[in-house]
């Protein structure tokens, strides 16, 4: 489940070693943004080194450099032995996606890492990576997630960030659409305010009615909130329940149609069920039989 | 790896350690850690090993320990010897 994504720069050992107790559900180890130039040597060590020590329970997403940066082999080469759940493309394009994946699968092969294994998560924080979202989802098979950078796109379609997020409205919607009909995940854009305890709650329930899977964090602080928010909620579990309970009520019966308080329950009911009870089942949320 | 010149690697913040090399015809290690008691011979043990397998045989190796990790210490330490010895990962 990637409900909450915790950024921690690379460079930082507090950070990574305080990482391992975070209640995020993924931890994504940034070599990118957060690591000043000079220090994108210091900071790929560290990240091998707290990865071949620390017990991480976590999902671990490497934050790689740009592909016209001349760091994101170096990146890749020193990252996969160390076999992170996925990489995460920055300003992700087609090309770029493409690029990563052949070195992922050269690496792989020399590393004795499963084919496959290392997943993709593509960044889309341009205008242009918008546009071609779902070309961008598909453009590998490893490709499990769209990631909206919004402060990097609201940059380029050159308008204000805003806590409401009427500028990235469209493109929250695109990638979700563009996520969707690929088959991935689609993770949205961090809640830079960090004092905004009420804030971070309505831009995640934003996301989640839009139909996104989960959310990025910068700061331990907004993890609670996203995980209660992308986890299914008691009565929506209850309905789930009720749902697949008439359902094979029904089927025993023979019947053709099955209504749940005067309602047809029709073939999205019923996967929306699933997915409910999937995701309920995998947070420990069922309660006992 | 010899080292060549003088570099350095990690900060003197909270948990990281700050390590500084130096070209020198033999190997010296000069520690400073609020842990020096506890654990001095430990993070002295662990900085021999990375030095063993990256195959310093000299230099001076000066570490001002914040109480840093083992791995935090091993990284720090790879770093500013492959700065020093000018072949950075």
């Amino acid at each position: 489940m990637r409900r909450s994504l915790l950024f921690l720069p690379g460079n930082s050992p507090v950070m990574l070693q305080n990482g391992a107790v975070m209640p995020a559900d993924a931890l994504i180890m940034d070599l990118e943004d957060a690591v000043a130039p000079d220090q994108k040597d210091a900071a790929r060590l560290l990240v091998t080194s707290a990865l071949r020590t620390l017990d991480y329970s976590q999902e671990i997403i490497i934050r790689i450099n740009a592909s016209d940066s001349g760091h994101w082999q170096q990146d890749l080469t020193a990252l996969v032995p160390c076999r992170p759940g996925a990489v995460m493309t920055t300003k992700s394009s087609v090309e770029a996606v493409k690029q990563t994946a052949e070195l992922l699968t050269e690496l792989e092969r020399a590393n004795q890492v499963t084919p496959g294994a290392i997943g993709i998560i593509a960044l889309i924080e341009t205008a242009l990576g918008v546009e071609q979202a779902y070309e961008i989802a598909t453009a590998s098979e490893r490709v499990s997630a769209l990631f909206l950078g919004a402060e990097d796109l609201a940059a380029d379609l050159r308008c204000e960030r805003t806590k409401e997020g009427t500028e990235i409205f469209y493109s929250r919607s695109r990638l979700v659409l563009a996520a969707r009909a690929a088959g991935i995940d689609a993770i949205d854009t961090p809640f830079t305010d960090v004092q905004d305890d009420e804030g971070i709650i309505a831009d995640a329930e934003l996301a989640r009615s839009l139909g996104f899977s989960g959310k990025a964090a910068i700061s331990p602080r907004h993890l609670s909130a996203i995980n209660q928010v992308f986890s299914p909620r008691p009565e929506a579990i209850r309905y789930a329940l009720a749902v697949m309970a008439a359902l094979e009520q029904g089927k025993r019966e023979g019947k053709g149609v099955v209504a749940l308080d005067g309602k047809m329950i029709d073939a999205p009911i019923a996967a929306r069920a699933e997915q409910v009870l999937t995701a309920a089942e995998k947070l420990g949320l069922l309660p006992e039989r | 790896m010899k080292i060549i010149k003088t570099a350095s690697a990690g900060t003197l913040e909270s948990s990281d350690i700050l390590v500084t090399v130096q070209p020198a015809d033999i190997l010296k290690l000069e520690l400073e850690s609020p842990v020096l008691a506890q654990y001095g011979e430990q993070i002295e043990e662990t900085v021999r090993t990375v030095l063993t397998d990256l195959g310093v045989k000299a230099g001076l190796i000066t570490l001002q320990d914040q109480g840093a990790l083992d791995c935090t210490i091993r990284a720090r330490l790879e770093t500013a010897v492959r700065r020093g010895a000018e072949q950075e990962v």
